[in-house]
């Protein structure tokens, strides 16, 4: 079963990855002020809301696993994590290379940037700290505990560009009243977060997998152990 | 406009994918360790029940 919905995921996700990218590359026109360097929003903006979709439903499998310490929910939130830090990177590098071109320099300490590699490192804290607990409880308690003040920082990253007006740009989106792009341009990014959230649900299902084999070799080291 | 400005947007379309990528092949790798991990304590497992009388 699992095996089908990842196929029917992976089908969704490249058909509108290539219907999108075929838009993007060979119909939508060039920026009026940046040029072609403007479509890197099409995947820096999608990689960020699947990112933090997935920071948020750990944050709620942690809340699961701290109210019923049923450790299923912190393998989960374990597992949403890990896809959710790869898509944050994503992030980072492709607005550090859209910041090169646009601000002339790779990195600046502007509110929104720093917030986000705040962020970053909170989540990737957490993979560490994972690393670092042989015991799977208390490894479970911590886990939960940094995947919860983590969020918070995804709130200050959301609001920031309101907060703070410096070098990242407001907002563009007309769901967040930016209302900066026509509409043409800004329906590829929906699409596009539609296709990095199928690709985001793969990879947690195959990670979730991973899980239950460690928890199955566990099990069968202890059941060695006993003869 | 700058003139790097086309080859910076493949530059970054590239990072992203490639980021994935990476990822996605780390996971492959993990997978076919736990696999080879999982077959070894399986072993182990039916070894040691074959030698209780």
């Amino acid at each position: 079963m699992r095996e089908k919905i990842i196929f029917v995921l992976a089908g969704i996700c490249a058909v509108i990855l290539s219907l999108d990218l075929y838009k993007i590359l060979l119909v939508l026109p060039n920026e009026k002020d940046q040029g072609a360097i403007y479509r890197i929003i099409y995947f820096h903006v999608p990689s960020i809301i699947t990112g933090f979709t997935g920071f948020f439903v750990a944050l709620v499998a942690s809340g699961m696993y701290l109210a019923t310490r049923n450790l299923k929910y912190d393998a989960f939130a374990a597992a949403v994590t890990e896809v959710s830090l790869a898509f944050a990177t994503v992030v980072l590098a492709t607005g550090m290379i859209w910041g090169r071109i646009i601000w002339g320099i790779w990195w600046t300490w502007d509110a929104r940037l720093t917030s986000m590699l705040v962020c970053w490192l909170i989540y990737a804290g957490y993979m560490m700290l994972r690393r670092a607990i042989e015991e799977p409880t208390e490894r479970a308690r911590l886990s939960a505990i940094v995947s919860i003040f983590g969020c918070v920082d995804i709130f200050i990253v959301w609001k920031s560009i309101e907060w703070f007006r410096t070098q990242h740009p407001g907002p563009v989106l007309s769901v967040r009243e930016g209302g900066g792009m026509a509409p043409g341009m800004e329906a590829p990014i929906y699409w596009n977060w539609v296709a990095l959230m199928c690709l985001a649900a793969i990879l947690v299902m195959v990670r979730m997998r991973q899980e239950d084999m460690s928890r199955q070799i566990d099990s069968l080291r202890r059941m060695a152990h006993t003869y | 406009m700058d003139p790097r400005n086309f080859l910076y947007m493949f530059y970054g379309f590239a990072a992203a994918w490639l980021i994935l990528v990476v990822y996605v092949v780390f996971l492959a790798l993990r997978d076919r360790k736990l696999r080879a991990e999982l077959d070894r304590v399986r072993r182990m497992v039916e070894d040691s029940e074959k030698r209780v009388p």
